[in-house]
Order: C-alpha cells, then sequence, then structure tokens
C-alpha cells in the first residue's frame, strides 16, 4: 500500500473516534465527569441506524439523523433523572454508576436483539471506489473524511462563535466563576450533553462499517475513545480532532506493519504523553 | 466508653472477627464438593482486600489493579512453564514480588497525577502488560495462555488436587488469613491513618507536612504486591493462567466485588466476594444477560444511594434500630 491509500484509510478510521469522542470530551470538561458509558451511547445509536434502515427501510440519512434524535432524547432523560445526581460526587461513584450504565445497556441489547455482529447497508452511491485523479479510493471511506471535517468545521464554528459557545468555553475554563456570571451550567451540560450523546450515535453508525456493532462494542472501544479525549484535552474540539486523526492514523500503520502487537505502542505513546502534560496535548494546565 | 478509648481500643480484636475464618473452615467440611469453587470465591477476597488499600483507604481510583493480578498470575505460570520452578510457596513470593516492582514502578510515576490523566494512566499500564503477554507468546504462550501447569506439594506435604481443590482450598484460606492480618494491621497503624487522612482531605495532609507521595506509593506498592499474590494462588490453584487475568473485565470486576461489599473497611472484600459471586455461581450460568441487566442496574442503584455497599446498609438498619445512646 502505498503512502497516501494508508494516510486516507487512518484518517477515515479517525474520523469516526472524533465523531464519537468529541461530546466526551466536552462533556468531560465541563463537568469533569468520568462517563465511561460515552461508548454506550454510541453502540445505541449504532443499532438505532442499522435496524431502522433493515426494518423500517428508512434512507441512510433518514436513519442517520433518527438514531442522533433517538439517542440524544434517551441521553437527555438519563441526565435529567440520574447523571445529574452525581455532579460533583466521587469519581470512584461516578465511574461505578456509568459502568453499570454500560452492563444494562449491552444488556438491553443483547436481549432485545441478539449477540449477532450487525452489519450496514450502505447506500449505492458511498459504495464503490472513486477517481480523486491522483488515487481510487473507497467512496465511503472518502465521505467519512469529507462529512468529519465539515462536523469539525461546523463545531468549531459553534464554538468559537456562536455565544451558547463561549458559554460552554467559560464554563470549561472556570465553571464556578461562569456561574457566578449568570450562566446556566446545569442547563448548557444538558444540552452538550444531548448533543454530544446524538453525535456519539450518529458515529457509531458511521463507523459501524470500520469498528463493527455488536452488544460488546461500548467496552472494546473504551480505551480508545478515553485515549482521544486524554490525548485531545479535555473540553478542545480541535484537540480531540487533531489527537483522533493522530490515533486513527498510527493505529492503520500499525496494523498493517505490526499486526499482532500494534495497539501496545499506542498505549505506551499515551503512558509517555500523559506522563509528560496530564492535561493532553492541547489541554489547559488545571 | 469514652470517644478517646474508643478510638484506642479499636484496632484490638473482637469476637465476631473469627466468624469468617470459623465459616471458612466450616465450609471446607461441609460442602466438599464446592471447594473448587471456594477457592475460587478466596481469592477474589484476597484481590478485593488488596484493592480496598488503595481505593478504599488511600482513596486512588484505579482502573488497572488486574495488571498486578495478572503480573503475579503470570509469573508464577512462566517460572513453573520454562524453568520447572514449581515450589508453590517460593511461587507465591515471587508473583508478589515482581508485582511489587510493578507497582512501586508504575507508582512513582503514574502517583504523580489524579483525576482522569490517574485514570488513564492505570488503564494504559494495564492494556500494555495485556498486550505484551499477547504479543510475547514464546514466553505467555501469548493468546492462549498456559494450560496444564503443575504446581508441587505444600510444604512437601500437600499436592495439589486437580479434581476437588481440597489443598488448594485450605492454602487458599491460610494465605487470605496471612494477608488479612498484615493489611488490618497496615491499616490501624499510624501509616494506615495517614492513609486514610489523604483520601479525606489531601491539602491538609500536605499542610501537616505529612509525606503524602511516599505514602500513596508505599501503599500502591503493597497492595500490587497483595493483588500479586492473588493471582499467583490463581494460576497455582487451577493450573493454568490466560489474557482473562490482565483485562479490564477483572479490574472492574474486583472494584465492583469491593463497592458491593463497601470499602474502606476490611470486611467489605468478604461480603463482596461471596454475595457477587454465589449470585454470579447461581444466576450468571442459567440466565447471563439477565444476569448482567440486574448488575448493571443494581451498580447503577449502589452508587446512587447506597454508596457504603452491603456492609453500609446493614450499618444504617442497625443505627436506626439501635437505642439512643443515653
Amino acid at each position: 500500500m502505498d503512502l497516501i491509500s494508508i494516510l486516507l484509510g487512518g484518517m477515515a478510521a479517525g474520523m469516526v473516534l472524533f465523531i464519537v469522542s468529541v461530546g466526551l470530551s466536552v462533556t468531560m470538561g465541563l463537568m469533569g465527569f468520568v462517563n465511561l458509558a460515552h461508548g454506550g451511547f454510541a453502540m445505541l445509536g449504532g443499532y438505532a441506524i442499522v435496524l431502522s434502515m433493515t426494518h423500517w427501510g428508512l434512507p441512510f440519512f433518514a436513519a442517520l439523523a433518527f438514531g442522533f434524535v433517538a439517542v440524544a432524547a434517551i441521553a437527555v432523560v438519563l441526565e435529567r433523572l440520574l447523571y445529574a445526581r452525581l455532579y460533583g460526587a466521587s469519581e470512584l461513584d461516578q465511574v461505578l454508576f456509568t459502568i453499570g450504565l454500560v452492563f444494562a445497556m449491552i444488556a438491553t441489547v443483547t436481549l432485545s436483539v441478539g449477540p449477532e455482529t450487525q452489519t450496514v447497508v450502505l447506500p449505492e452511491w458511498l459504495r464503490g471506489q472513486t477517481d480523486l485523479g491522483f488515487i481510487q479510493y473507497r467512496t465511503y471511506s472518502l465521505a467519512l473524511i469529507a462529512a468529519g471535517s465539515a462536523l469539525m468545521v461546523a463545531l468549531w464554528l459553534g464554538f468559537e462563535r456562536t455565544r451558547v459557545g463561549a458559554r460552554i468555553r467559560a464554563a470549561v475554563d472556570n465553571r464556578r466563576m461562569a456561574q457566578s456570571m449568570g450562566v446556566n451550567v446545569g442547563r448548557l451540560f444538558t444540552l452538550t450533553f444531548a448533543l454530544g450523546s446524538g453525535l456519539a450515535a450518529a458515529g457509531g453508525g458511521l463507523g459501524a462499517e470500520i469498528l463493527g456493532l455488536d452488544p460488546q462494542y461500548p467496552f472494546r472501544y473504551l480505551a480508545y475513545f478515553l485515549i482521544v479525549v486524554a490525548v485531545g484535552g479535555m473540553g478542545k474540539v480541535a484537540g480531540v480532532f487533531v489527537a483522533a486523526i493522530l490515533i486513527g492514523v498510527l493505529d492503520f500503520v500499525l496494523k498493517i506493519y505490526f499486526p499482532k502487537g500494534g495497539t501496545m505502542f499506542i498505549y505506551a505513546l499515551t503512558l509517555v504523553l500523559l506522563l509528560w502534560r496530564p492535561q493532553g496535548l492541547f489541554g489547559r494546565r488545571a | 466508653m469514652s470517644a478517646a478509648s474508643a478510638l484506642a481500643q479499636r484496632h484490638r480484636f473482637r469476637a465476631w472477627e473469627l466468624l469468617p475464618w470459623i465459616a471458612g473452615v466450616a465450609v471446607f467440611f461441609a460442602f466438599p464438593n464446592y471447594l473448587a469453587f471456594g477457592t475460587q470465591v478466596l481469592i477474589t477476597i484476597l484481590f478485593a482486600l488488596s484493592l480496598d488499600l488503595v481505593l478504599g483507604y488511600a482513596g486512588i481510583v484505579t482502573l488497572g489493579h488486574a495488571a498486578f493480578f495478572g503480573a503475579g498470575a503470570y509469573t508464577v505460570g512462566m517460572l513453573a512453564m520454562h524453568w520447572g520452578w514449581n515450589e508453590p510457596l517460593s511461587g507465591l513470593l515471587a508473583g508478589a514480588l515482581v508485582a511489587g516492582l510493578i507497582g512501586l514502578g508504575s507508582g512513582l510515576v503514574l502517583l504523580r497525577t489524579h483525576g482522569l490523566a490517574l485514570l488513564m494512566l492505570t488503564l494504559c499500564t494495564m492494556a500494555l502488560l495485556e498486550q505484551a503477554a499477547n504479543m510475547g507468546a514464546a514466553w505467555t504462550g501469548g493468546f492462549d495462555g498456559m494450560p496444564g501447569l503443575s504446581f508441587g506439594k505444600i510444604l512437601g506435604l500437600f499436592g495439589f488436587d486437580v479434581l476437588y481443590f481440597r489443598s488448594q482450598y485450605l492454602y487458599a484460606l491460610t494465605v487470605l488469613l496471612v494477608c488479612f492480618l498484615l493489611v488490618r494491621t497496615l491499616v490501624y497503624s499510624s501509616f494506615g491513618q495517614s492513609l486514610t487522612g489523604i483520601r479525606e482531605n489531601l491539602l491538609r495532609m500536605h499542610a501537616v507536612g505529612a509525606p503524602v507521595r511516599a505514602r500513596q506509593v508505599l501503599a500502591y506498592t503493597v497492595s500490587a504486591a497483595l493483588a500479586g499474590i492473588a493471582g499467583a494462588l490463581f494460576t497455582q490453584a487451577n493450573g493454568y493462567v490466560n489474557l482473562a487475568v490482565l483485562g479490564l473485565e477483572r479490574s472492574a470486576g474486583v472494584m465492583i466485588v469491593l463497592i458491593l461489599g463497601g470499602y474502606g473497611r476490611l470486611y467489605g472484600a468478604f461480603v463482596g466476594a461471596i454475595v457477587y459471586m454465589v449470585l454470579e455461581h447461581t444466576l450468571a450460568k442459567a440466565y447471563p444477560t439477565a444476569w448482567q441487566l440486574g448488575l448493571g442496574l443494581t451498580l447503577v442503584a449502589v452508587s446512587l444511594f447506597a454508596r457504603n455497599g452491603v456492609i453500609g446498609l446493614l450499618d444504617a438498619l442497625r443505627r436506626r434500630f439501635a437505642k439512643p445512646a443515653p
């Protein structure tokens, strides 16, 4: 494989990581909530998207929208009913609560759908190869890269250029100060939690082609989502974007050249990086 | 009894503290067919007890405690496989030593961080060891692990019985007793007091000049060595070791056991391991998915409403029905 196709393949995987993890980064930065159940929302979204396509015959984009809305709605209910009780609780309680939530999600999916792997049926125009002039590459991977980049731009504009974005940035940097300036951090959190979980859901569906989709999904990729957030820095959209692409490309390259122990290198690198900069590459020192 | 004398006497043994050990011996005679399961419970108690030292007393939240369990398990397995070193007691010490060294090394660098970074670093350390065990197939057996290991007689007298687990059970019970006495002594010593202080108010402990980092690293190391002993026991008792000893599932599992029982209170590990494993043994085989759902909902409920676990619930009940002190 030549360099460009390796880069493109890695970037496509990185985009999936970005779409899933960006919500986790913002909610962790905003509330300091250790949400290990984030991958669970991605899984629920993936199932909603795949099943609504196969059972209801929804077209691809309608299914994506459906997954986004359904999971965002579930997230709001869970956030208001349960998560909100644990803000400011110890990390241990949060870890335990979210692990329990993941167990419940996995069991629910296994009971209602079954333990087997689900496959996405892509629409006709996303299959096959596209000629970029200098290289032929899988259309879907290219579409993922385009979609991830567009999302990055949209989120960046939303964060940097809107009032809500300014409030979120203020609350990530200093929650108490933002609160005393009249920012309703609780409502802001509900909003970002819903948005982040919805994006995770979309990522679960978009990425099912690359990451697969079965009930063990939330635990299998938990470490990856957390590494992306920890490396990128909490509450930093651009940081998460760069970290996701770095890790996506690195993982892709290592899987080709060291199929057996490639992931070890990623863990080692994360370890060194976090020892050097505990706040991540782009995070601000607390 | 005044508060001061209560505090001065709280390390003394009470009569009921004999009960778990009487029960442990009673199980040996009453349920000879369940000793294999009983041995697994004892190993889990020891593993959860080691976690209690860092998580319950020192307040260090870790997602990677299985790293030390796995280090002990693989040390004993590799010694037996490649060097024919199958003497059990020295194997336990070797497991404790290797796990303790890994604990010391990683503790020295990891414990400089806190919060998400610490959580991630413990997770990465464990994942690193897991990948190393997976990769070094020539040494560790890779994905399949090392099946069919055999170990020598304990003290040259009691051989391991693969079918009935009689000597394994008593061996594990004895090792657990020794380790428990060590942990109990540590917890009530001035060292244990300062650990509790670090958990409750880090800033104040720094302010009064306590060597916070050194205490945390020491607690982490001792805990790692104990987890290594639990892992070594696992390999010796079962005669095999595989990648499952090193995964996130084992880390999360032991954390769940400890929290269900009640952390930071010594006997939480016992109650948690027994409750969890008996339920798992009876329910998980028949209804695995329903078991997972129930476990998940229980965890959610425990973290929201019963943060001190089963023992905490019993304490609350006792306080409610006890007569108010005169």
